[in-house]
């Protein structure tokens, strides 16, 4: 089950680029596929405990000298991440089909290969399979910012790799160092480590990933450059891995370095919290508000993570789900309004919602989830997690919730930037409102928002089972 | 005889022994469980020589088959002939159990590779690579002769395992003799400080001949220092794993920051193998069962993703009619889809990324490290990994990223000649990159049953 989770995707990349089929239909038999993964998910939700850990499990040697296995299954919690990366990715290639750029046929594989890489991250029990995920993962971002990006994409994706595959070489490093000491890759049989520089290796490489301050250099650049919906993947599901790496690796396999280190983690990621808002209310453009934004999100869900108690875990969870929903409903709708103004920059926008009912909706609903308003899944989430980090220390729920205000300052920045205020010189008065088939692509996202609003326990109910709390991840002290 | 004949029938007789030697070796690995010596204790046929001599026919099976299309005018006939000479000469060099017949072996392969690098006569820059690798490598050669003889002076002997027996500790003479050997090694290796040659002469030789030797030399040298160094100076083990780990960082350091400075592909992959013999070396300097292993296995996607890259390359040039720069490689992922492609998984397979067998080869090395306890030697391989991230992903970026303005077609006179065999190759090497990741633990599997005829 997992294993066709995995396969499914990259089998129709490999189809999808050896068809000499036009690139329409490329682009349909992907979106095809891509819907296929979804069912595919709700069959595997459909037969989950989520009262019990490890499930849906496959297994097979793959080297047995070293004691590495390829070894797939899903936690509760991990599989709401991968049922955010199948969502996010087939919305993500409906919109590429929509968009329809050139060289399709590559580019629906890229989306697709891409997808399925990040499936196994989520799915990876055994860690040089988790790194052989990671690192897949980077091939298809490569060349998707890298050809089909924006004017500056040479410098965007170099920058972009070289922060990635930094942190994830050390990675590696520490993945060699933490197997061999521990006689197996797998990290359902291994122990717990008390090495604090393997512990930082791994920490480094999630850092960069999710991005934590001062590891984001390469964010801003790469979510602007990117195509729409490659960069609502990126900052929707992609950074996600590091949530999951965090946690199944860090915090379960490092109990004494992570109480150690517990203190600098929050406080780094409290600076970038603060640092990452403020940037965002001064960003020029929608794309690097929701970066910034993203940024922000990411730093409280590293709290969350890292205030080792239940409720922060629980938020963090609902929290990547929600930020990840959030985050590509505003990356596509940046794309929307950039197809339609030449340009994502505040100075020439202002002014759609007049004669565009649709798109001001969707954006406003995004926006105010965005920003956590009561009520919704993103204030569920920050309510949890500000509540995980109160049992650490009132003071960094205090930071925290004060940078719940920087967000519905540069959120409603940004509403008011693009729909209100006099129109931009870059708004023409005939460019049309949201089409049926944006529609369809923004109305799934902005609707599962709205139901894990008015159902958050959904998820937070479910991440990990009750009587075990996060302690069901095996090694979880 | 005409000529359309010479070059049929001397390339299907090449090809034809290559697969045979092939057969042979495959059938000496499975019959000799326990090396035992031959003709006056002069060769060791164990599986150690017999996986080696695989990977080297295996490579020269190939380079026939990325040759054909090369459609020399004259020197058909000797062309594939030096080309089995070549591989003739290091299947005998990697079963060498003395000093005498590793100099032997070493000069066989040393002098038709020579040749070979000077072959396209009408070439000024194939005759300059050619009396490159003559001077330089004969200086190499004579060092390791120099050295032999030193080493004999010390113990009397000349077999490996009697020079190990005759248990010469602290020796000058001896000590000065195994530096000397490392170094005439290193000279074919080309690890650095002893590469100086590899660039000027990988980029001149005919392209199919640098694709030989970047796969089949590069084994066979490596394959011989780890036999040496393990069967003739486990004394000395405490000064030669310090000096190969020495070399392995000079040469991680100089191949990687040369190569990002490359612009001709020939050159850069020159310096990329650079770096990558001092992957190996690491493997090497382990001084571990775990290594050898490491090392047996990593020349086997690292073979094939040589010839495999070499052979693109070859396309290319074959289709200008001029040197391979990053520049004129511009567009070529997208003019040709499926050559585009395997440069992709080749350059991948460099750096050590997933889907191909370079990060299992880069994976089992720095493991080998940490059971030596070498922890340093792994923080200098990631180290030199990250930096070689620039120039690996430079190729891709000249393949695929290149803004459409900037790309001319590539010729003006309609596509270029179809060469199923130099895809056939490229699709092999794909296939044996790829495969090596997915299929570890027979791979595995053989490398440990090589590794298990060396005393450790």
């Amino acid at each position: 089950m997992t294993t066709a989770l995995i396969i499914l995707p990259l089998a129709a990349a490999l189809v999808v680029w050896l068809l000499p089929l036009p690139a329409r239909a490329a682009g349909t038999l992907a979106l095809l596929a891509a819907l296929a993964e979804v069912v595919l998910w709700a069959v595997a939700v459909s037969g989950f405990d989520f009262q019990q850990g490890l499930q849906l499990e496959n297994q097979q040697s793959w080297f047995s000298d070293l004691g590495v296995s390829y070894h797939v299954g899903f936690y509760g919690f991990s599989l709401f991440l991968a049922g955010l990366t199948v969502v996010v990715c087939a919305i993500s290639i409906a919109y590429a089909l929509w968009a329809g750029g050139d060289r399709g046929r590559a580019y629906h594989g890229l989306l697709l290969f891409l997808t399925g890489s990040i499936v196994g991250v989520f799915t990876a029990q055994d860690l040089l399979l988790f790194y052989v995920f990671f690192e897949a993962m980077l091939i298809p971002i490569y060349v998707l910012i890298g050809v089909w990006g924006g004017p500056r994409r040479l410098r965007a994706t170099a920058t972009f790799v070289i922060y990635t595959m930094a942190g994830s070489l050390l990675m590696l490093a520490a993945i060699v160092v933490f197997g061999l000491s521990q006689e197996t890759f797998s990290l359902v049989e291994s122990g717990v480590s008390s090495n604090n520089w393997v512990f930082l290796g791994f920490l480094l490489a999630f850092a960069v990933k999710a991005p934590i301050f001062p590891f984001h250099g390469w964010l801003v650049e790469a979510y602007r450059e990117s195509p729409p919906e490659v960069a609502a993947i990126l900052s929707g599901v992609v950074s996600k891995a590091a949530v999951f790496g965090l946690l199944r690796i860090v915090i379960a396999k490092f109990p004494e370095p992570v109480e150690q280190f517990q203190w600098a983690i929050l406080a780094f990621a409290t600076v970038g919290l603060i640092y990452a808002s403020l940037l965002g209310f001064r960003a020029p453009d929608i794309r690097s508000v929701t970066a910034y934004s993203s940024m922000a999100q990411m730093s409280l869900i590293t709290m969350g993570l890292f205030s080792l108690n239940e409720l922060g875990v629980d938020g963090a969870i609902v929290q990547s789900v929600a930020h990840g929903l959030i985050s590509a409903s505003l990356f596509l709708l940046a794309g929307m309004v950039e197809r339609r103004t030449g340009s994502s920059a505040f100075a020439g926008l202002g002014g759609m919602a007049r004669g565009r009912p649709v798109l001001a909706t969707l954006l406003m609903i995004s926006g105010i989830i965005a920003l956590a308003v009561p009520g919704s899944v993103a204030f569920a989430g920050e309510f949890l997690i500000l509540a995980g980090v109160y049992g650490v220390g009132w003071g960094w729920s205090l930071v925290g919730a004060s940078a719940i205000v920087l967000a519905a300052m540069y959120m409603l920045r940004l509403i008011s930037a693009v729909l209100h205020t006099a129109r931009g010189p870059a708004v023409r008065d005939d460019s049309p409102d949201v089409r049926p088939f944006e529609l369809a692509i923004v109305v799934p996202l902005v609707a599962l928002l709205l139901v894990l609003s008015a159902w958050p326990a959904s998820i937070s109910d479910r991440s990990f089972p009750q009587q075990l709390g996060n302690q069901a991840v095996e090694g979880t002290p | 005889m005409p000529r359309w004949f010479r070059r049929f029938f001397t390339a299907l007789t090449a090809f034809a022994g290559f697969v045979t030697a092939g057969v042979f070796a495959a059938i000496v690995f499975d019959e000799t469980a326990d090396g035992r010596s031959l003709i006056a204790e002069s060769f060791t046929r164990d599986r150690l020589g017999a996986l080696a001599a695989l990977i080297v026919v295996g490579a020269g099976a190939l380079t026939v088959l990325l040759a054909w299309g090369e459609n020399r005018r004259d020197h058909v006939g000797e062309y594939y002939a030096l080309l089995a000479a070549a591989g003739a000469g290091m299947t005998f060099f990697v079963t060498a159990s003395n000093l005498m017949t590793l100099f032997l072996g070493l000069e066989w392969f040393s002098i038709a590779l020579y040749v070979l690098c000077a072959m396209d006569t009408h070439r000024e820059a194939s005759l300059e690579s050619g009396l490159k690798y003559l001077i330089v490598g004969s200086f190499g050669s004579s060092i390791l002769l120099f050295g032999s003889a030193l080493v004999y002076g010390a113990t009397g002997e000349i077999g490996f395992s009697e020079i190990a027996s005759a248990r010469t500790i602290d020796d000058a003479l001896l000590v000065a003799g195994l530096a000397m050997l490392i170094a005439g090694l290193g000279f074919k290796a080309s690890a650095a400080p002893f590469h100086m040659w590899t660039p000027d002469v990988y980029q001149g030789a005919p392209t199919s001949v640098t694709a030989f030797m970047a796969a089949a030399t590069k084994v066979a040298a490596l394959v011989m220092t780890l036999r040496l160094l393990v069967v003739a100076f486990p004394d000395q083990e405490d000064l030669w794993t310090v000096t190969i780990a020495v070399i392995a960082i000079v040469s991680l350091a100089v191949g990687n920051l040369a190569a990002l400075v490359q612009r001709d592909v020939k050159r850069l992959l020159a310096y990329s193998s650079v770096s990558h013999a001092g992957f190996m070396l690491i493997a090497i300097a382990s001084n571990n069962e775990l290594g050898a292993r490491a090392l047996l296995y990593y020349l086997i996607p690292y073979g094939a993703m040589s010839i495999g890259s070499f052979a693109v390359v070859a396309a290319r040039e074959r289709e200008l009619q001029a040197p391979v720069t990053l520049d004129n490689l511009g567009g070529l992922g997208w003019e040709r889809p499926f050559l585009g492609a395997s440069m992709w998984v080749f350059m991948l397979g460099f750096m050590g990324m997933p889907l191909t067998g370079g990060l299992i080869g880069k994976f089992y090395v720095f493991s080998a490290a940490y059971e030596a306890g070498w922890w340093w030697l792994i923080v200098a391989g990631v180290i030199a990994t990250a930096i070689s991230l620039y120039y690996y992903l430079g190729v891709v970026r000249a393949l695929y990223l290149r803004p459409a303005a900037e790309l001319r077609p590539a010729i003006a006179g309609g596509s270029p000649p179809r060469d199923p065999l130099l895809h056939a190759t490229v699709a092999l090497s794909v296939a044996v990159t790829v495969g090596s990741f997915f299929f570890v633990q027979p791979l595995i599997d053989l490398a440990r049953d090589a590794a298990a005829s060396l005393p450790f």
